[in-house]
């Protein structure tokens, strides 16, 4: 059984109220370092531990932490991120809606490290339900002196609130969601100035995401070598998937970093193999924006290794032949998925969702919409193949923020590994109406 | 002091001047483009992409290339660094592919518009946008809205580069208007119905790149190239004053702040220098304005003379009948140039 460190009583009856959590270890963490431990000490730990930024990224967390400057008479701020808008993942809200107290118990001793008293929580407006919870176990952990004044007699004080975002996915960009806590249009910032320079209302401030912040919980407890003898080289602990799709058992899992994909597909203890008994055609291995592999590239990598689920197996062989963990959003898909109706999913999505800022994100993600809409109507040529990728390689890289790469990748991806599928659309109108149909028919034709 | 190599031009400038200024100081072709970048407003530019450069040394101290284009207008120099813009192929490309993304939705409307011929996208897209467009879908429309009687919006022709929405930041007192809706349907727009109205809210018209915010008391009057500008002043107890004048024979048909090179006014003026003094008795003149941008309001005047003299001169050597040379009713006679 792999080991667990942020999940381990997530089944537990009534984990997510104080009495609960705490008979179950709970903030005994926090009561370590407020303790015996100084902000350096914490800081030290993080830093052996090798934890990365589990939203995506994958930035080393105390390297991230040791940027923040530390001016005089200046309060620095700890932003969580908890506005988890990235198709296919959902592993922020299966944590605080079930361990809501991982996550505050997370900010108290990061805030503690960073020697922030004030913490904010941009939780997504879908959310609002978890809002609610989070809310509560605040409640309950001001009122057992866990947050407030002088917390465990130590002299810390902290406060954390809950902010309620509008449901924007631009706001999970940590500058357009520094942006939208100040009150303002969700914008993303053109950087530098970082956050760790000048971030919310122009302060020092560290943006993590929710489960980077839990996962300083049992590094502190556990001490950061020994969170760091889990996983794969750089790719230390353990980290939440959100799986989903056509396997047997979708849901949110905590893996050792390392696992194979091939087991983490197919192992019971995790999907439990192809639902229905199809054949596995694809898998997006971290949420919607990175790069669609197909079965062979993503069971192996192109030099034949097995591929883990770790950050550097994952994205071995760049974006030719790998992708990324991203946020750890994993979606499988079988045989009888149809890759460009999937791409003008996630496309549409990402014209929905961009701020309009800057000129590439705002008019290439709505005609590279229109597009795929077109060739899904069965009126696309073999020229609008060639000019999709045009588009997505002249989004890539040009815009402020990340959201265009995130737009620009599953087309070139998708493009890259099965363009014959998109010829096939172009080439065979007639016989997509109906996609499930069309490939019955084409198995048929194949045996 | 730091220095800067673009396009193989080496240069000292101050320590945080950013590429596009640095570029603007040596001159000549290497200036990117900008459309949202506006000097004096602050924390313009970033926007519109088009002035994307190559970094490909990062410093002296940090030698690495940056991995993607940066826009220059927001990017500070670093001692020893090394930037490409016209040098680099690539770069063109993409700032090709910028100038398409902006033209996507803009409707092209230029036989009808009242900023055509001093048009920064139709400069733009003239030096470095394609010839056609691959766009096969409708464009994008709004819903008309008035924003009072001075200034004229037509919202399908904004390339949403926020410079009027800074300057109703920083130089009015109140800001009525700004960014709504998200995306490729994001406007500008007054919240809820309002009209912009106050002293300085004229200055919208000179920063805005395209005709989106025209100047309604000129509207359909004239093309611009039919207009000749005159510098002059007056006294003003809001602005400075100092002005420039379009004449359209004796009239005068607008009244604009005074535009620099790269087509920023060098003072910001009030709505009544702007609107209500229309006389030239109101003005005391100066003299013909300086129009050196390859506008082609240029073509009709006092800079182009030079320009066709030396030509003419040209034609003469080249023709092989002695120095006569024929040309058309009304064109300057070289003979007694």
């Amino acid at each position: 059984m792999a080991k667990k460190l942020l999940l381990e009583y997530d089944h537990v009856p009534g984990i997510s109220t104080l009495d609960v959590y705490r008979r179950h270890g709970g903030y005994a963490s926090l009561n370590k370092a407020l303790k015996d431990l100084t902000p350096a000490q914490v800081l030290e730990e993080v830093k052996t531990s090798g934890l990365r930024g589990r939203g995506g990224a994958g930035f080393p967390t105390g390297m991230k932490w040791g940027f923040l400057a530390r001016p005089e008479g200046v309060p620095r701020y700890l932003v969580c991120n908890a506005d988890e808008s990235e198709p296919g993942t959902f592993k922020d809200r299966y944590l605080m809606e079930r361990i809501p107290h991982l996550l505050i118990e997370g900010m108290v001793l990061s805030s503690y490290a960073l020697g922030a008293n004030t913490s904010y929580i941009y939780i997504r407006g879908e959310y609002y339900y978890v809002a609610r919870i989070l809310e509560r176990a605040i409640a309950e952990a001001y009122e057992a002196g866990l947050l407030g004044k002088n917390i465990f007699n130590s002299g810390f004080d902290h406060d954390c609130y809950v902010h309620v975002g509008a449901g924007a996915y631009i706001c999970g960009e940590e500058t357009a969601l520094l942006e939208s806590l100040e009150g303002k249009r969700g914008n993303p910032r053109i950087k530098p100035p970082f956050p760790a320079v000048a971030g919310l209302y122009g302060c020092p401030t560290v943006v993590n995401n929710v489960e980077t912040i839990a996962a300083v919980v049992p590094i502190v407890r556990d001490g950061g070598a020994a969170y760091a003898g889990i996983g794969v080289g750089k790719s230390t602990g353990t980290k939440l998937i959100s799986a989903s799709g056509h396997i047997n058992r979708p849901g949110v899992y905590e893996i050792e970093l390392g696992v194979p994909v091939e087991e983490f597909i197919f192992s019971d203890l995790y999907c439990g193999g192809m639902r229905n008994g199809k054949k596995l055609k694809a898998v997006v291995a971290g949420g919607s924006s990175v790069p669609v592999l197909p079965a062979d590239l993503i069971l192996k990598t192109a030099a034949g290794e097995p591929r883990l689920m770790t950050y550097e197996s994952l994205a071995d062989g760049g974006f030719a032949s790998g992708t990324m963990l991203g946020s750890g959003g994993f979606i499988v898909m079988d045989e009888d998925t149809s890759i460009v109706k999937n791409l003008w999913n996630f496309t549409r999505f990402y014209h929905h969702e961009s701020c309009g800022q800057c000129s590439p994100c705002r008019e290439g993600t709505g005609w590279m919409e229109k597009i795929l809409h077109k060739i899904l109507d069965g009126h696309g040529t073999l020229a609008d193949v060639d000019l999709l990728w045009d588009i997505q390689s002249k989004i890539e890289g040009k815009t402020i923020c990340p959201l265009g790469d995130a737009a620009a990748w599953p087309v070139a991806s998708a493009i890259r590994h099965f363009r014959k599928e998109f010829e096939e659309y172009v080439t065979r109108p007639a016989s997509i109406r109906d996609v499930k149909h069309y490939y019955r028919l084409h198995s048929m034709a194949e045996a | 002091m730091a220095k800067v190599t673009i396009d193989g031009v080496t240069a000292e400038v101050p320590d945080g001047t950013t590429i596009l200024n640095a570029a603007r100081m040596i001159g000549g072709d290497l200036v990117p483009p900008a459309m949202c970048y506006y000097t004096k407003l602050k924390t313009s530019g970033g926007y519109c992409r088009t002035c994307i450069v190559q970094v490909t040394k990062g410093s002296d101290k940090d030698p690495r290339p940056m991995p993607k284009p940066v826009a220059s207008c927001r990017t500070t120099v670093m001692d020893g660094m090394e930037v490409k813009n016209i040098t680099s192929p690539e770069l063109l490309e993409a700032r090709a592919g910028v100038v398409e993304f902006l033209l996507l939705n803009h409707p092209l409307d230029c036989p009808v518009c009242d900023q055509a011929g001093e048009c920064d996208l139709q400069n733009l897209a003239y030096a470095n946008g394609k010839a056609g467009t691959r766009y096969q879908f409708p464009r994008r429309e709004f819903e008309k809205i008035d924003i009072g009687d001075k200034v004229q919006l037509h919202m399908t022709r904004c390339i949403l580069c926020y410079r009027c929405v800074k300057v109703a930041d920083q130089i009015t007192d109140g800001r009525v208007h700004g960014v709504i809706n998200r995306g490729d349907v994001s406007e500008i727009s007054t919240y809820v119905a309002n009209v912009i109205d106050n002293d300085f809210s004229g200055n919208v018209i000179d920063v805005c790149p395209v005709g989106a915010l025209t100047d309604k008391t000129f509207r359909f009057k004239s093309r611009v190239w039919y207009t000749k500008p005159v510098d002059a002043h007056r006294h003003c107890t809001k602005c400075t004053g100092k002005v420039r004048l379009w004449y359209k024979g004796e009239d005068v048909l607008r009244v604009t702040g005074r535009k620099d090179h790269y087509g920023e006014v060098n003072d910001w003026i009030c709505n009544e220098c702007r609107f209500d003094k229309k006389k030239t008795a109101d003005w005391t003149i100066e003299g013909p304005s300086h129009i050196d941008r390859g506008s082609v309001i240029s073509a009709n005047h006092y800079e182009s003379l030079k320009a066709l003299k030396a030509t003419i001169e040209r034609q003469k050597k080249a023709l092989p009948h002695g120095n006569k040379v024929s040309l058309g009713h009304g064109a300057l006679d070289p003979n007694n140039a």
